[in-house]
């Protein structure tokens, strides 16, 4: 089998595009030794090889994870493709490699330095989002909750099920400002779409009562006499802090949206056309 | 006087706040079309408050009006205090509303016992009734029964709530006599006793009923205050124990007396937190609940306190090191999760991957063990760790203890060569942590 040395491969960006880069690489028994999506800058003297995606090749890399690895590893493979790693492509390729030669077993090889990577990664992806479930905040602006969050990892489609579920008879929007990406729930039915900017307006006397009504009760279920700031940090990082309602020193809507913000009655988001978006169903 | 809404919420959250459990775990419901929530089985939280404990309930009181006069208490009717109480409604606009924003999971609602308890029941179960079935909120309760109240009125209780708790506060009957002269042992224990009861009953009519309301389905807990009273933290534990067979309760929490009340009974005003002892039980508490371990292996008369230097796990191995070293590749389970350092989840992964090769030290660390503790109670196919020298019995409890210098309770000075020092992460991960 060819190795070679600096081969490399570029994709379009999405889920699909990856399986094809493993398609190509059986088919032309070659290993690239880097994937890039085409968010990464090309060289001067670019030699990358373009991998275009076809549904076709794609589904068949796809549907045979389950039937020649395991299911599982179907799942922690889609999982895998929302994490933040930089170098999770190449980590999901080795990881199919390994699989389709070993079999199912290759989920409990936990001591090989690609399983052990990438759940590593995964685990990164599915804890940040269990944080989520708990620190996402909403504003509501008339009949819409609105929230925004900054997370690492692409967490929306983690997030989807539990909210759309908890929050059956509402419509709301989660924006992930990191992805530029957002969480659209209305009328039974959920969304995610690409969108470039948010702008939000104003909020009421009620949303501005009760958020006064939950920083106190912030401030006053805390002890005095057990007061542990290393803790509290550990359990609840200070990069969560700036889109939680608690730790919003100024009582408006002001400093909440400093970088969307300008005045406007409705809130307005951008679609980008033809963007596919990784789903996890 | 009119109280508005703010003041009521500061002065109620205020006076709850002593209560430890805010978990929302144990039971999993997805949300209802024309309602509002859902509960998570592993629970959910939604902040962490200044003093590192998670918060995940709208924990208030519904009144702070109490005739009783236990003396631990912030309530007690010799207290000069403002006493307030909420209408079903504001209560139910503030959690709804709360709960709307993703502030919290639900709500954890306790009360003084205004006028007797039964009557302080019917309130509680006015409030819930009007959530429940008014404001359609299907997220998470936790409701407090109040010791002393009818057994009919504590089982409707139980059907608005998903947990219940009784609070035990003190684990004798001497001490309870002594500072809570209204409460008695058998108050206490009859309505837990009932619950638990309830529970089982309701379980074999889910069997045959599918449709059979649910009664308390995450389950009962209670709390127990240490420090207050010079009960042994060998009585508290075996208590614990007791109450999780006997009882089936889902926690026991335990409570480091914070003095509130000047009496000559209870300790000084400025007596500290007795943080790390309350520490060491949580951490004997999850021995007994998912390591199994039982109550006597860990205290007994003649060591009826837990060593403050050394967790209780690692005290039970250095108590037992002809059971060690241990071969990480043979060991059964239920040994590995004897190895001071070795979790659960680090138990179960060494299980799995060794089922595919044998593994090594480097390994080990790969999978996410930390050897730090675990280093001196292992092998690896035979070898101990590279490095590590052992000479006697002796060494390793240096080793260990050196590992625990005990935090200073006061603030020093920063210097360049800071001793290790303990970080209380752990301490309140046992406060916080999620069944």
């Amino acid at each position: 089998m060819l190795d070679g040395t600096d081969l490399i491969y570029a994709y379009d960006g999405s889920f699909e595009g990856l399986m094809c880069c493993v398609f190509e690489s059986y088919q032309r028994k070659e290993i690239p030794n880097i994937i890039r999506p085409p968010s990464v800058q090309e060289t001067l003297f670019d030699t990358a090889k373009r991998i275009e995606t076809d549904g076709q090749k794609a589904d068949r890399v796809y549907n045979s994870i389950p039937m020649k690895i395991s299911p599982q590893a179907q799942e922690f493979v889609k999982l895998g493709f929302l994490t933040c790693d930089p170098h999770k492509e190449m980590l999901i390729f080795h990881f199919l490699r390994l699989g389709f030669k070993h079999g199912g077993k290759v989920m409990m090889m936990l001591t090989d330095d690609t399983v052990c990577s990438l759940q590593k990664a995964v685990r990164h992806l599915t804890s940040e989002s269990h944080k989520f479930k708990g620190f996402v905040r909403f504003s509501v602006y008339g009949e819409v909750l609105i929230a925004v969050i900054e997370p690492k990892n692409y967490v929306l489609p983690l997030l989807s099920p539990h909210f759309c579920d908890r929050y059956r008879n509402e419509r709301f929007m989660i924006y992930d400002k990191t992805h530029g990406m957002a969480l659209i729930f209305q009328s039974q039915k959920a969304e995610l779409i690409f969108v470039e900017e948010l702008t939000l307006p104003d909020v009421d006397s009620a949303e501005l009562e009760y958020r006064r009504l939950w920083k106190q009760f912030y401030k006053t279920i805390a002890i005095e006499g057990r007061n542990n700031p290393r803790c509290r940090m550990t359990f609840m990082p200070k990069r969560y802090w700036s889109q939680m309602t608690e730790f919003d020193e100024i009582i408006g809507p002001t400093q909440w949206q400093t970088s969307l913000c300008t005045p406007d009655a409705q809130a307005t988001y951008k679609i980008s056309p033809d963007y596919k978006v990784p789903t996890k169903d | 006087m009119i109280i508005d809404v703010y003041n009521k919420l500061t002065i109620l959250s205020d006076s709850a706040k002593y209560d430890v459990a805010c978990t929302s775990s144990g039971v999993d419901r997805k949300g209802k079309f024309g309602s509002i929530g859902s509960a998570a089985k592993a629970g959910i939280c939604h902040s962490f408050s200044a003093d590192g404990r998670c918060i995940s309930l709208l924990k208030v009181l519904m009144t702070n009006v109490c005739i009783f006069d236990c003396k631990y208490c912030v309530n007690r009717v010799s207290n000069d205090i403002v006493r307030v109480a909420f209408t079903p409604h504001e209560l139910a606009e503030l959690t709804i509303n709360f709960y709307r924003r993703n502030y919290i999971e639900g709500l954890f609602l306790s009360s003084g016992v205004i006028k007797n308890p039964n009557h302080t029941t019917e309130q509680l179960i006015k409030a819930l009734e009007l959530l429940r079935s008014v404001y359609h909120f299907n997220g998470y309760i936790h409701v407090k029964a109040i010791p002393g109240a009818d057994s009919e009125l504590i089982t409707r209780l139980g059907l608005l709530a998903d947990r219940m708790s009784i609070n035990i506060e003190l684990p004798s009957q001497e001490s309870l006599t002594l500072l809570a002269p209204n409460k008695t042992k058998e108050s206490i224990l009859r309505p837990m006793g009932l619950i638990t009861a309830k529970i089982q009953e309701n379980c074999t009519d889910l069997v045959k009923y599918r449709h059979a309301s649910k009664f308390v389905p995450a389950g009962q807990s209670t709390q127990l205050i240490v420090g207050a009273t010079p009960d042994t933290d060998h009585k508290i534990l075996t208590l614990t124990e007791g109450l999780y067979k006997k009882y089936h309760l889902k926690r026991v929490f335990f409570s480091a007396y914070m003095p509130v009340a000047e009496n000559s009974l209870l300790p000084s005003m400025d007596t500290k937190p007795p943080l790390l002892r309350e520490h060491r039980l949580y951490q004997a508490d999850w021995l007994l609940r998912f390591y199994g371990f039982e109550a006597k292996e860990l205290l007994d008369e003649q060591n009826p306190n837990f060593n403050l230097q050394v967790d209780p796990k690692c005290n039970w191995a250095l108590n037992h090191l002809e059971k060690f070293p241990l071969e990480i590749n043979k060991a059964p389970f239920e040994m590995l999760l004897r190895v001071p350092g070795i979790g659960v989840t680090s138990a179960q992964r060494i299980l799995m991957a060794r089922r595919n090769s044998p593994i090594d030290f480097s390994g080990l660390k790969k999978i996410g063990v930390v050897l730090k503790r675990a280093q001196y109670f292992i092998t690896c196919k035979g070898k101990i760790m590279d490095g590590l020298k052992v000479t006697s019995d002796g060494t390793i409890r240096a080793l260990m203890a050196d590992q625990y210098k005990l935090p200073s309770p006061y603030p020093e000075q920063l210097s360049f060569f800071t001793e290790p020092f303990i970080t209380r992460e752990d301490v309140q991960q046992c406060l916080t942590g999620q069944i």
